[in-house]
Parts: C-alpha cells; sequence; structure tokens
C-alpha cells in the first residue's frame, strides 16, 4: 500500500524469512566495518582530547611531556578568585542579556516583517541572511576597518547622524569595547535568528490566524495569542543558540580585539587560549576548558531537560528513554 | 474604500523602508569594503561613502598576484573537500548501522556521538594540539582535516540516521531479496536517495571548514599551508596601517563564499538552518 511510506519505518524491522538468513550470516562484520571508521575517528579526536583536559586541569602542567605534578583541584580554586576569569563570566552573562534583550526580539520583529506581502521580499530574506555566511575572521577584520579611528565608516556615520565622536574609541575603550563587540555579533547572527524565526512562522497553518480575524481580533492580538505562543519551539531553539554561541565565542573577538584594550573583552575561550598557547599554563588553561564544557553541558542539559523537552524529538537527554 | 487602501498603502511603504533600513545595515559595511578597496588611504578619510574617485584597482591587482592569496584559497579548498568528504563518507556509514540494524549497546554508542555535539573545539583545543603534536600532523593539511572530520560526525550521523530510518524498509527488503548484500545497497541505493541529507551534511561541512580559525591557527606555523582566514588576519597585522590595501584582501577573501551564496542561496539557507537546528 502507498500509505505505508508515510509510516515512519521502525528501527529494524524483521525482514522476511530468507533475508534474515541472509543478513544473519555476518551481521558483526557488517556492524564493524561500517561502525569502526567513525568511532575511531570520534574516539581519538573528540573524547580522548576531552580524557586529556580532564585529566591534566589537575595539574601543574606546561604541555611538554605527561603531566606529573598533581596540584588536585588547585586550579579551579585559582580560577574563582582570578579576576579576568570572573570577569570572562561576567562579559558572557552581559551578552547573553544583550543578545536575549535586544537580538532575539529584533530578529523575531524582522522575520514578521518579511512574513508580510512586501514587494522585494525575498531579496531581503537573502540579504538579511547574507553576513551568516562570512566567516567570523573576514567579518572581525571588515569591522576593524570600520572601527578605525580615521579611514573607519563608523566615525562618518555617528557624525553624519549629528551624533559628533560618540563612540570615536569604539573597541579601543574598555567601556565601550563590549557594546561594539555586541554589534558585530548582531550583525553576523540576526539574519540566521530572522530565517528561523521566519520558517517557523510560515509553519503556523494560515487557517488559525483567518479564524482569528474572523473573531475581530486585531494584528497585535493574533500576534500575541497565535503567532508567539505557536513559535515557542523556535524562540527556545534561537535563545539555545544564542547562549551556547555566546559560551564558546572565539574567533570573532580574538580577530576583533585580542581580548583588550586591558583584558576588557576577554571571553572563556580567549582567555583559556592566552594561558595555554601564550604562557604554557596548560593545566591551569585545561581547567578552563573544563569550565567551558561543563557549563555549556550543564546548560544544555538542564534546558533541554526543562525547557526544550517537549520540542526536541530525540535530543540528548531524550535518546536513552527511547530504547 | 480609497482611505482604506491609502492606508494600506502608506503601511506598507513604512514597512518597505524599514525593510531597506535593515537590508542597508547589512549591506554598507560589504560595500564599503568592496569600494574601500578600490580607494587609497586619503580617500577613505575624505570621501567614505561615495564612489572611488579615481578607481584605484592596484591593491587588488597586488593581492591576485601575490602567491599567498591563491595558496591560501588553495589551501582553504582542499581541506574543505577533503573533511566534507571524510566525514560525509564515515558518518555515513556510521549513520546507516544506527538506523538499519540492531545490536546489544547500538543506543548507548549512538548517544556518546550525540553528546560530541556539546563538545566545542575551544574545550578540546588544548589536548588536541598536545595530541597533533605527539602525531607529528602539524604543519600538516591531515592536522586539520582529521579532527575537523571528527568534530563534525555527531552532526552528520543524527541528520543521516533519521533520514535513513524514513526510508521504507521495503526498499532494502527488496534489494536484499534481488540478492544485494549490505556495502552494495548502501552504496548503490541508500547513497543515492538520500541526497537532501547528504547535501545538508555537505553544506554544513564544507561552511564549518572553510571558515574553520582556530584549528588551523594552531597547527600551521608554516605559512606554505595557511588557510584563507589564517591569511587574512596575518595581512590585517602585517599592513595594520594601510586600511585601503586590508579592504582589498578581505574583500577577495569574502567573494568566494558570496559568490557561492548567490549561486546557491536555497541550499545554504536550508541546509545551515535545518542542519544547525538539528544540533
Amino acid at each position: 500500500m502507498l500509505t505505508d511510506e508515510r509510516r515512519p519505518a521502525p528501527a529494524a524491522p524483521p525482514p522476511p524469512v530468507e533475508a534474515t538468513r541472509r543478513r544473519r550470516r555476518r551481521p558483526w562484520l557488517t556492524i564493524v566495518a561500517f561502525l569502526s571508521p567513525a568511532l575511531v575517528l570520534f574516539l581519538l579526536l573528540v573524547l580522548t582530547p576531552i580524557v586529556v583536559a580532564a585529566y591534566g586541569s589537575f595539574f601543574n602542567w606546561n604541555g611538554f611531556g605527561a603531566p606529573t605534578a598533581f596540584v588536585g583541584l588547585e586550579n579551579f580554586h585559582r580560577l574563582l578568585v582570578d579576576e579576568i576569569f570572573v570577569g570572562d563570566l561576567r562579559r558572557a552573562l552581559l551578552l547573553v542579556v544583550l543578545s536575549l534583550g535586544i537580538q532575539v526580539p529584533m530578529s523575531l520583529a524582522l522575520a514578521m516583517l518579511l512574513n508580510q506581502p512586501l514587494r522585494g521580499r525575498r531579496v531581503y530574506r537573502m540579504l538579511f541572511f547574507t553576513p551568516f555566511v562570512l566567516s567570523e575572521v573576514v567579518t572581525a577584520v571588515l569591522f576593524t576597518m570600520i572601527f578605525s579611528p580615521n579611514q573607519g565608516l563608523a566615525n562618518h556615520i555617528t557624525r553624519l547622524i549629528g551624533l559628533g565622536d560618540l563612540g570615536a574609541t569604539w573597541l579601543a575603550d574598555p567601556d565601550t569595547v563590549m557594546y561594539s563587540l555586541f554589534l558585530v555579533i548582531s550583525w553576523k547572527y540576526f539574519g540566521f535568528h530572522t530565517i528561523l524565526f521566519l520558517a517557523g512562522r510560515q509553519g503556523i497553518p494560515q487557517e488559525l490566524h483567518d479564524a482569528a480575524a474572523i473573531d475581530g481580533a486585531g494584528p497585535w492580538q493574533a500576534f500575541r495569542r497565535i503567532t508567539l505562543p505557536l513559535l515557542g519551539p523556535t524562540i527556545r531553539l534561537s535563545v539555545f543558540l544564542s547562549v551556547l554561541g555566546t559560551i564558546q565565542l572565539f574567533d570573532m573577538v580574538w580577530v576583533l580585539t585580542g581580548g583588550g584594550p586591558i583584558r576588557s573583552s576577554e571571553t572563556l575561550a580567549v582567555t583559556m587560549f592566552q594561558e595555554g598557547f601564550k604562557r604554557f599554563h596548560v593545566g591551569y588553561a585545561s581547567a578552563i576548558s573544563m569550565m567551558i564544557f561543563l557549563i555549556s553541558l550543564t546548560f544544555g542539559l538542564l534546558y533541554q531537560r526543562f525547557v526544550l523537552r517537549r520540542d526536541l524529538e530525540g535530543a540528548i537527554t531524550t535518546i536513552g528513554d527511547r530504547r | 474604500m480609497t482611505h482604506a487602501t491609502g492606508a494600506r498603502r502608506a503601511r506598507h511603504g513604512a514597512l518597505q523602508l524599514l525593510s531597506i533600513l535593515v537590508a542597508a545595515v547589512v549591506v554598507v559595511p560589504i560595500v564599503f569594503g568592496i569600494l574601500g578597496g578600490f580607494k587609497d588611504n586619503g580617500q577613505l578619510f575624505t570621501n567614505p561613502f561615495g564612489l572611488p574617485d579615481p578607481w584605484i584597482p592596484g591593491n587588488y591587482v597586488d593581492a591576485l598576484r601575490s602567491s599567498a592569496f591563491w595558496q591560501q584559497a588553495t589551501n582553504s579548498l582542499v581541506i574543505a573537500i577533503a573533511s566534507t568528504v571524510l566525514v560525509v563518507g564515515v558518518g555515513a556509514m556510521a549513520a546507516y548501522i544506527f538506523a538499519r540494524y540492531a545490536f546489544p549497546g547500538r543506543e548507548v554508542l549512538f548517544t556518546l556521538f550525540a553528546i560530541g555535539l556539546m563538545f566545542p573545539f575551544a574545550v578540546a583545543i588544548l589536548p588536541l594540539f598536545v595530541l597533533l603534536r605527539e602525531m607529528n600532523l602539524l604543519n600538516n593539511p591531515l592536522g586539520v582535516v582529521l579532527p575537523q572530520a571528527a568534530f563534525g560526525l555527531p552532526i552528520t550521523i543524527i541528520i543521516l540516521r533519521s533520514f535513513f530510518r524514513g526510508i521504507p524498509a521495503e526498499v532494502e527488503e527488496s534489494a536484499v531479496l534481488d540478492g544485494c548484500g549490505p556495502f552494495r545497497f548502501f552504496w548503490r541505493i541508500l547513497l543515492p536517495m538520500s541526497r537532501p541529507a547528504l547535501g545538508t551534511v555537505a553544506v554544513l561541512a564544507v561552511v564549518g571548514s572553510w571558515n574553520n580559525y582556530l584549528l588551523p591557527l594552531i597547527v600551521f606555523n608554516d605559512s606554505r599551508w595557511w588557510t584563507l582566514p589564517l591569511g587574512v588576519q596575518q595581512f590585517q597585522s602585517q599592513y595594520s596601517a594601510d586600511t585601503a590595501r586590508i579592504l582589498a584582501y578581505v574583500t577577495l577573501a569574502m567573494l568566494p563564499s558570496l559568490v557561492c551564496y548567490a549561486f546557491a542561496e536555497r541550499q545554504l539557507i536550508s541546509g545551515l538552518t535545518s542542519g544547525i537546528s538539528k544540533g
């Protein structure tokens, strides 16, 4: 029957007797042959490094030879009183708050805009997404030039719209650098979130809005009572990706500011890189790696358990239950 | 009636204006880069917004004549292709097993891969460096290709497994009845049937590799192997005072991405959004 195709195929259906016999002959050989390349690659280059980082974080280690000077939890203890590390956490929080408070709502609004019957909608959609295709490095170098005090574009624009030298220093001032950074991050990533929201919005059946219009709901009411609740899964996903991206931010900051001026824009990953690759405090840097990992993992698991649970079928925390 | 259409037109105009404004925010920096490459530093200061006057192609010509630029573009391309072929090939094989074979421990193994999604490069980069040094893979393109493929496996396997599961079991049964072994079924039937999903994971792998910075940064000391992101960043620190020259180089570096995007907009958007959302 044709309808069979619409049913999700069971994981391993019992094949007809003859086929079963044929496959049973050497199923293990097939399984091992197909699975082992991926497994070897993954164990060697993903899991081993994580385990080594975990192990190394308990040592005073410069990265050469095996770690020998066991120091217990001292690296982690030092982290908690390290001004830079605590600052990293504070700055990550600032970026998260700015993203959730400004970038996500703005993307949502733009998605609603692109959902209108607008001339040139396809072109706008394409343009908004463009920065997401560029690498963080190219974006960062481009904006370094834009923020440059004399030849840069940013100061010309603020002067043009009558703000004078509002942010004349942009990246050079510890007080403004994080906001300039946020500006560049938003420039690169808002289009991605807009497209996510747009896809979510277009997945809402038009009948719901038609029915609401017949019942006399205005556009705002329809947005508030229909669109927003039904976009819930997409919003939660967008927030999730923003937060994880912020915790792991490196390329953009490293190229744009190098963490400066006077370490005022360092992120967790930048501090880790400085300690590990510039100062050869590999043990200490490993402890920072582990913190990034633990923060991401804790956030990811908690978020999936409590917020995304109803949205994502097959998410990490539910995979085990499906057996 | 005329009132209603008038109001609608005004609203439409306002929305149009807003869209143009946002589009300008996106376009202006990029166009500033492209045009800036045709100016000199004096023009950048006195005439930041207008067209170059006169047009000075020297910075572009210099960059295009330098062997460094072409070398970096080639390296980026070769590494992206190698990583993609590896991760899609190896990932598809594993996904096939996870989708079609029942064996004890399957879900545990699959969960292991899935948890890999939570491991960003930044966490593993230090030990990875130590490991690659021990394996003699520094200053070797394999030192970038292999880890990139390994870190791309989780998302590749997750996407392909769910796609493979959607292919009706009858297809495999009839193939097996016709005497088709698992290898032939995988290569001749499953993969050709899975083009859309393979496209998604390939887009993710190519873009991820093309844009990767951190890993090439620690693996390649030798400028012979630099990829474009490394090259751009080095170029910027080398010519830090010469804005126009840097703008020309950045423009050339972003051109391949922009051209690909212009030609394969739909595939890139759907690949990147659906791929990343599933992670």
